[in-house]
Formats: C-alpha cells, sequence, structure tokens
C-alpha cells in the first residue's frame, strides 16, 4: 500500500472519529446546559466553526505523528511534493466532493423552503460537508489504487 | 479509468540499466516512486512531458518506450 493510500485511509479515520467525538462532546454540553445561547443560529455558527479550527488542529497533529510512524515502520521519507499523478487524482476527487456537497447544500436550503426547523437544516449542512469530504478521501484512495 | 489502451516496457529498461530502481528513475524525471509504479502497472499514462522526461533517461525514442494500441 502506497504512502498516499495510508495517509489517506488514516485521514478518513481521524475526519469520522474528530466528528463524533467533537459531536458527542457538543451534545453532551448543550444537555447539561452549558450552552447558554437561545439563538439557534448562533448556536449552530459557533459548532460549525469550532468543527472546522479543531479539525484543521487535530488533522495537523495526526498528519505529523504518521509521518513519524510512516518513517519509522517503512525506513521511507514522505514524498515532500505533488507531482502529475497526485494533482490529477485531487482534482478529480475534489469535484466529487464538491458535487456531494452540492446536493446537500441545495437539500439543507430546501428544507427550508418546506418549514422544516432550522436546526435541521444546519444538521443537513453540517453533514453534507463531511459527507463530501468521507467521500473525497474514498475517491483519492480508489483513484490510487485502481488508476486514472 | 482503469487499464490504459498506452503501454511501456518501463520495468525491462529499468533492468537492463544498471537494475535502476523505481526510486531513482522517479527522482530523474521529477516524480514520486508512486507514480513511476503506476505508469509500469499500467494505471497512469503519464504527461507528454513526463513521456519525454523517461525517453531522456533511457536515451530512447519515445515510441520505443511506449505503445498506443485501439481497443473495441
Amino acid at each position: 500500500m502506497s504512502y498516499q493510500e495510508k495517509k489517506n485511509i488514516v485521514s478518513l479515520i481521524s475526519t469520522l472519529l474528530i466528528f463524533l467525538l467533537y459531536s458527542m462532546y457538543v451534545f453532551q454540553m448543550y444537555k447539561e446546559g452549558s450552552f447558554h445561547s437561545t439563538d439557534v443560529f448562533s448556536f449552530w455558527g459557533s459548532f460549525i466553526i469550532i468543527l472546522i479550527v479543531v479539525s484543521i488542529l487535530a488533522k495537523i497533529i495526526i498528519n505529523i505523528i504518521f509521518n513519524i510512524i510512516y518513517r519509522i515502520t517503512t525506513h521511507e521519507k514522505e514524498p515532500s511534493f505533488s507531482d502529475e499523478l497526485d494533482k490529477l487524482i485531487h482534482f478529480k476527487s475534489i469535484t466529487v466532493s464538491h458535487y456531494v456537497f452540492v446536493v446537500g447544500f441545495v437539500l439543507a436550503i430546501g428544507l427550508l423552503a418546506i418549514d422544516v426547523p432550522p436546526y435541521i437544516m444546519f444538521i443537513v449542512f453540517i453533514f453534507s460537508g463531511v459527507i463530501s469530504d468521507v467521500v473525497r478521501m474514498i475517491t483519492e484512495i480508489y483513484l490510487y489504487r485502481k488508476g486514472v | 479509468m482503469g487499464k490504459s489502451l498506452i503501454s511501456n516496457n518501463i520495468r525491462s529498461l529499468r533492468f537492463n540499466h544498471d537494475e535502476m530502481t523505481q526510486q531513482q528513475l522517479a527522482d530523474k524525471v521529477g516524480v514520486t516512486r508512486q507514480t513511476i509504479f503506476a505508469i509500469e502497472k499500467g494505471n497512469y499514462s503519464p504527461s507528454l512531458e513526463l513521456a519525454f522526461r523517461i525517453a531522456l533517461v533511457f536515451n530512447l525514442p519515445l515510441e520505443e518506450i511506449f505503445s498506443f494500441e485501439l481497443k473495441d
């Protein structure tokens, strides 16, 4: 298995774990009444912003740890640049990911049009973001494995 | 997607050039070892520029390294 495949698998697992743990933490706090905001938009706005910041920081740390483990276990240095194959696979997977996100976005907006409570719209919005990221990573793994 | 119609004999050329490793070829043409592996396997058809770079390493014309076949 190549470096890129391993890296994407680690990213995939960490993305799902971060989202799951962070969601569980926030909803636990919400149930305990630690969040006093009565404004649904303010609550979901902070949820999304903190999720983005936490995800970025956690992914940086996980990536550093992964590279260290990769060097130790394979005695090989990770590629320091993206070549034409990496870029092509990245563009293709980003395109697929965007389609998934757009479907989720339209669905979320559509829910508002049929008078569904705003929090459902935010949940759909957040899930479409996470699912599109997961689809991007799965597409990358698939393309590295099967070729382009 | 998948197997391309462009085949190559890079693997045997590497072998005939002092058993050059994939990493050595990758370093010479400026790509990662993974890309050389994908080209050899037929999972990726390189850009024209990369194909010329590979040809330069082996000092051979392009058509002696890569061949194109039309399949139904």
